[in-house]
Formats: structure tokens, C-alpha cells, sequence
């Protein structure tokens, strides 16, 4: 029976794959709950394209700051030995490839990493792109974490976005409910499938041609 | 002598003319300079084109601005977010042109006019449908577009405080696009929530200095 990673999980799954002493960006949504499974033996400095390096959980009730919120409007704090700067450093710290990982979610993510994150075809709403494209052309490595296909079932790993693209080629690695995948020269490579997942079953849910490693094992999120 | 401070929001704001382009400094509710956007409502002038991050929310500052049709053009990178009921509506009745900037591209051709460049070529972008009709080179191996600089006539920012030369510091991420805002546009406006005396704000601490700063009025 197939038992696909819980969005915890999967979350778990990216923090062990992000080294002690990163400086890491985390996008709205499923890749903001990293920072709430990374374990206390790693130090990780997480930055905000608003201004903030070292920035730390949600404050208690009651003791919100207005002006101290992250990319995603919610309220912050700081961690001892944080910073705050202007918009345009905190993306010369993106575009310029100073951050070591950047976790982002997705619409689509082709076999060649293009990635599709910012718009849809709906027509009936204004485009809105904040930092996605300065976060996906800048950090060393990628992480997409995203459910392997939509609500109705339809795929999100395909052989072409068909979404407006974001940036083309920069997705490393891939996390879904269902696997782990690199983005190789080769197409997508299956690392890691969750428990139950058979490679024809994961297959029949990605519209791109996977290979499967030879060293295929099951997600461990832990 | 050199005082830039002004007595009243009115005065800080007089003279933005009908057709300005307006920078407003704010990312979501942070940082941004509310009393001056309210003042500037009553001030008058419309036909303006603002710059800023997000399109207002709610019924204050920016979203007033777009309800009371003093807003041809905005130029954003994020204009949907909960509450941009006034922005949605006069976009959907094309009454209100969007010119849609990544976050950073938006930060830096501001900084380019400041800086006094002709522009630059970003990565970001440069495979997307935001570089139609740009020039697009493959520098260093990689795509590039070109992004032209985005001067303006007027800033409206928010610091925390504030010497009669116009020195600022800002609080927390209430900073966000001040800094670089004040650096663009022909004249700045700043409110801030204290004036210093001369030689009060820490020299080593200060982020803005005064030779960007036109006005700042103190607004408690």
C-alpha cells in the first residue's frame, strides 16, 4: 500500500539534506516548514528577501512586531547575531549566489529543471512574482518540495512546463510525497521513493521518463 | 544651514505633480510611510505612476490611492496579496496599467538610477515571459536581460529617526526598499518617528545618509 510523505515529512526529508552552516532561503508555503524540523545540532542561518539574515521562529502571542515579518507578511523575530538590511542586498545575497540552498515550492518542474512557480494560465487574476525568479536563478542549489501531482490528480514533473517558466534549468533536486529526484543531464532520477511506491506506479504520475538509481531506496525522513 | 525637517505632512508633500512617478517604500504592512501616502491623497495629485513592492491592501495608503483614481500605473512586483480588493477591481476593468518586476530587478533599477547607470543585464528573468520585448544576451554562459533603470521624481519612505541634515536609521525590517528608494527619485520624503539632534545618530550606524534625504517630518 502506498503511504505517501506527510507534508512534515517531507520537510524532514530537505532538512537532511541541508548542511550545518548554510545560509538558506525558504519559500511561502510547504518549504517554511523546514526551519521547524531542522535539528538543534545544525546551525542555520535563514534569510528573508525583506531584509533579515539569522531569522528566527514566529514570537509568542503578544509579542509580535509589525514591522518584523518574513517573505510571506507573517510576523518573525531575530536570532542573536542576525542582521537587517536594505531589498537591494539582501538580493545581491540572492542573485549573486551567496546563499547556499534555496527550498522552493512549485506549480511544474521539468526533466531539464526548468522550473514553473509564479503563474498559471488563470487569467482572472493580476500576475504576481515577488522574489521567485531572483530565488531561483541565484542560490547554489535548488530544492523544489511539492506534491507529485495536483489535487485532480494531474502530473507536476513533466518533459516541458507547460506554466510560464520561472527560470529554466536550475532545479537540483526534487521532493514529493512520493520521491526523491535529481535533475541529471539524463532527465529525472529517482533517488529515494516513499514507502509502497513502485517505479511503475511513480511512472504512471510523472509526465517526464524516469530512471530509477540503481541504489533506489525508500525515504527515510528522520 | 541646512534643515531639511518640515512641519507637517501637508507641506513635506506640496508640490508632487499630476503625472509624477512616485516611489513608496513598505514590503506587506512593513515599512511603509502610511501618513505620507495619506497626505499625498489629500494633496491631490493624480495621473501618478507608483512604484512599489505590493498594491495596498484594506482600504489606507496605496489601496486609497488606487480607489481614488489618482493611479494610472503602478509598477510592482507582488500586487496580489489578501486585501488588494482596489487593485483586483481597477485591473480587471483595465482601468489601471500594472507593469510586473521581479522583486529584485525592481530593487536594482532603482539603485541603477541612483547610481547613475544606463542599466543592467540579470539572469532573473531572462527565461520568462518578463523579458518580452527586452534584449536578452547570453553573458558569462548564461541568458541575460537587459533591465533599464527606474528613476523617479518623488520617494515617500519611512525611517525611525532622523537629524535636520536628513541622516536616517530605520528599524527592523522596516527598511526593506528605503534606502534604496531615497537614492532614486529627485526628491525624498521621509517620515520617521524621531527627530535626533545633529551628531546624536551614531556615524557608524547611520544607513541612509543625508545627501539622499530632501524632507522628513516627524510623525509620532
Amino acid at each position: 500500500m502506498i503511504r505517501p510523505l506527510s507534508p512534515v515529512d517531507m520537510a524532514r526529508r530537505v532538512a537532511r539534506d541541508i548542511p550545518d552552516g548554510s545560509y538558506v532561503n525558504l519559500g511561502i508555503g510547504l518549504p517554511t516548514l523546514v526551519a521547524d524540523v531542522v535539528g538543534p545540532e545544525k546551525e542555520i542561518v535563514y534569510h528573508s528577501e525583506n531584509g533579515i539574515l539569522g531569522m528566527g521562529p514566529a514570537p509568542a502571542p503578544g509579542e509580535e512586531d509589525p514591522e518584523l515579518i518574513n517573505a510571506g507578511k507573517q510576523p518573525v523575530t531575530l536570532l542573536p547575531g542576525g542582521s537587517f538590511f536594505h531589498h537591494t542586498d539582501a538580493f545581491v545575497m540572492m542573485r549573486g549566489g551567496h546563499l547556499d540552498v534555496s527550498v522552493l515550492g512549485a506549480f511544474q518542474v521539468s526533466e531539464a529543471g526548468d522550473l514553473a512557480n509564479w503563474a498559471t494560465d488563470e487569467a482572472a487574476m493580476p500576475p504576481a512574482v515577488g522574489g521567485a525568479m531572483d530565488l531561483a536563478v541565484g542560490a547554489r542549489r535548488v530544492l523544489v518540495v511539492t506534491t507529485h501531482t495536483t489535487r485532480d490528480g494531474r502530473p507536476k514533473l513533466l518533459s516541458r512546463c507547460t506554466y510560464p517558466l520561472t527560470a529554466a534549468a536550475v532545479v537540483d533536486r526534487v521532493y514529493t510525497d512520493l520521491a526523491v529526484l535529481d535533475v541529471c543531464p539524463e532527465g529525472f532520477v529517482v533517488r529515494e521513493v516513499a514507502p509502497g511506491v513502485t517505479p511503475d506506479e511513480l511512472q504512471a504520475v510523472t509526465d517526464a521518463r524516469l530512471a530509477f538509481a540503481p541504489d533506489l531506496t525508500v525515504v527515510h525522513p528522520g | 544651514m541646512i534643515d531639511k525637517r518640515v512641519a507637517t505632512l501637508a507641506e513635506a508633500v506640496a508640490d508632487v505633480a499630476d503625472g509624477a512617478t512616485v516611489l513608496v517604500g513598505g514590503f506587506g504592512n512593513s515599512g511603509v510611510p502610511v501618513e505620507l501616502v495619506h497626505a499625498l491623497l489629500e494633496q491631490g495629485a493624480r495621473d501618478l505612476t507608483v512604484v512599489t513592492n505590493n498594491a495596498g491592501s484594506g482600504e489606507t495608503d496605496i489601496a486609497a490611492l488606487i480607489r481614488e483614481r489618482r493611479v494610472r500605473r503602478i509598477i510592482c512586483s507582488y500586487p496580489r496579496s489578501a486585501g488588494s480588493v482596489w487593485f483586483e477591481q481597477f485591473w480587471r476593468r483595465g482601468e489601471i496599467e500594472l507593469e510586473l518586476v521581479p522583486q529584485g530587478t525592481l530593487s536594482e533599477r532603482m539603485r541603477a538610477a541612483g547610481a547613475g547607470l544606463g542599466g543592467f543585464f540579470t539572469p532573473t528573468g531572462a527565461d520568462s515571459q518578463l523579458a518580452e520585448g527586452k534584449e536578452v544576451r547570453v553573458l558569462d554562459g548564461r541568458r541575460q536581460v537587459f533591465e533599464r533603470p527606474l528613476p523617479a521624481d518623488v520617494a515617500l519612505i519611512k525611517a525611525d529617526r532622523a537629524d535636520r541634515w536628513g541622516n536616517l536609521v530605520y528599524r527592523t525590517a522596516a527598511r526593506n526598499f528605503g534606502p534604496t528608494m531615497a537614492t532614486a527619485a529627485a526628491r525624498t520624503v521621509v517620515q520617521v518617528r524621531e527627530f535626533v539632534e545633529l551628531g546624536e545618530l551614531d556615524p557608524e550606524a547611520v544607513v541612509t545618509p543625508g545627501i539622499f534625504v530632501d524632507r522628513v517630518v516627524e510623525v509620532a
